[in-house]
């Protein structure tokens, strides 16, 4: 149980740049304006993230002295297998159901997706009158 | 022509999922070899009705190099996507582009989508169902003609040179 304090600051390292690239993902699943594009924030912070938390895990368990450790890199390896397997399964499950994208997005697959999507907080702001008049 | 034998129809993903299997335990005791080894005779026969016949690899050395490129593609599309999602005065221009495939094998193209899904800013949102067009949704893209040439010039000329000569 001998760390240099080099290797030490690595391990830190590595876990502090994990968690901040976990944190910036959910912060992008939150932030995002709709489905699609909130569908970027996990399947790429998601990988580094827990990749670099792997990393420092992996770096840590081998050098405490229980000799190497490999299931961290197995679990990030069934994770870059599985992780754009299941945004490709959700992204397509939101084509199927015509879930509506942000009106900048240029060529949306079907026109009538071609709009703002109406969330409640817009229309529960919006004023009364000029509701009526865009109608 | 060597036809499979009818209980090991892969045997290199059995051994893989022995190695697997053994370095999940962490032991290399007799019991773990043979539970393992069970374990890769018996999931490639409950699963084989899902897969299609895979081409083989022509040039494993070239797999390793896409790999270590797609790896180090990983981590700037997170630096790109981190830096759309922190700065608020940044407009993103998302969009669906259509991508035409000139890979025929559905191996390949899965791993083609996969690699997309993993690397800057796009997800691979459906195959058309003639398998000829990929539909990929970008977070922010200045020109659709441009992503489909680096797409196809990044991953879909070295996966083509892998798997199909």
């Amino acid at each position: 149980m001998n760390i240099p304090t080099w290797l030490d600051a690595l391990i830190a390292a590595m876990l502090l740049i994990g968690a901040i690239v976990a944190t910036l993902g959910s912060l992008g699943l939150a932030r995002m304006p709709d489905f699609y594009m909130r569908l970027h924030g996990p399947t790429k912070a998601s990988t580094l993230g827990v990749g670099c938390t792997m990393l420092g895990s992996l770096l840590y368990f081998s050098t405490s002295g229980e000799g190497i450790r490999v299931q961290e890199v197995l679990i990030t390896v069934f994770l870059f297998v599985t992780a754009p397997v299941s945004a490709h399964v959700m992204a397509w499950a939101a084509l199927h159901r015509r879930v509506h994208c942000s009106a900048n997005t240029r060529h949306p697959p079907w026109p009538e997706m071609d709009r703002a999507p109406v969330t409640e907080h817009a229309a529960s702001s919006a004023p009364a009158g000029d509701k009526e008049s865009a109608d | 022509m060597i036809t499979p034998r009818s209980w090991l129809p892969t045997p290199l993903l059995s051994i893989l999922l022995l190695i697997v299997w053994l370095l999940l335990v962490r032991s290399l005791s007799l019991g773990h070899i043979l539970l393992g080894a069970t374990l890769g005779v018996a999931i490639p026969l409950l699963t084989r009705r899902f897969w299609d016949d895979q081409p083989m690899v022509r040039k494993p050395w070239l797999l390793l190099r896409f790999m270590f490129r797609v790896l180090i593609d990983i981590i700037i599309a997170n630096l790109l996507v981190s830096w759309i999602i922190i700065n608020p005065w940044r407009r993103s221009r998302p969009a669906f582009i259509e991508y035409p495939l000139t890979l025929e094998h559905s191996f390949p193209i899965t791993l083609l989508a996969n690699t997309i899904s993993l690397t800057p800013g796009t997800v691979s949102a459906n195959l058309r169902m003639d398998g000829r067009t990929l539909l990929i949704h970008a977070l922010d893209v200045d020109d659709e003609k441009a992503l489909v040439e680096e797409i196809r010039e990044r991953y879909e000329q070295p996966l083509k040179e892998i798997y199909e000569c």
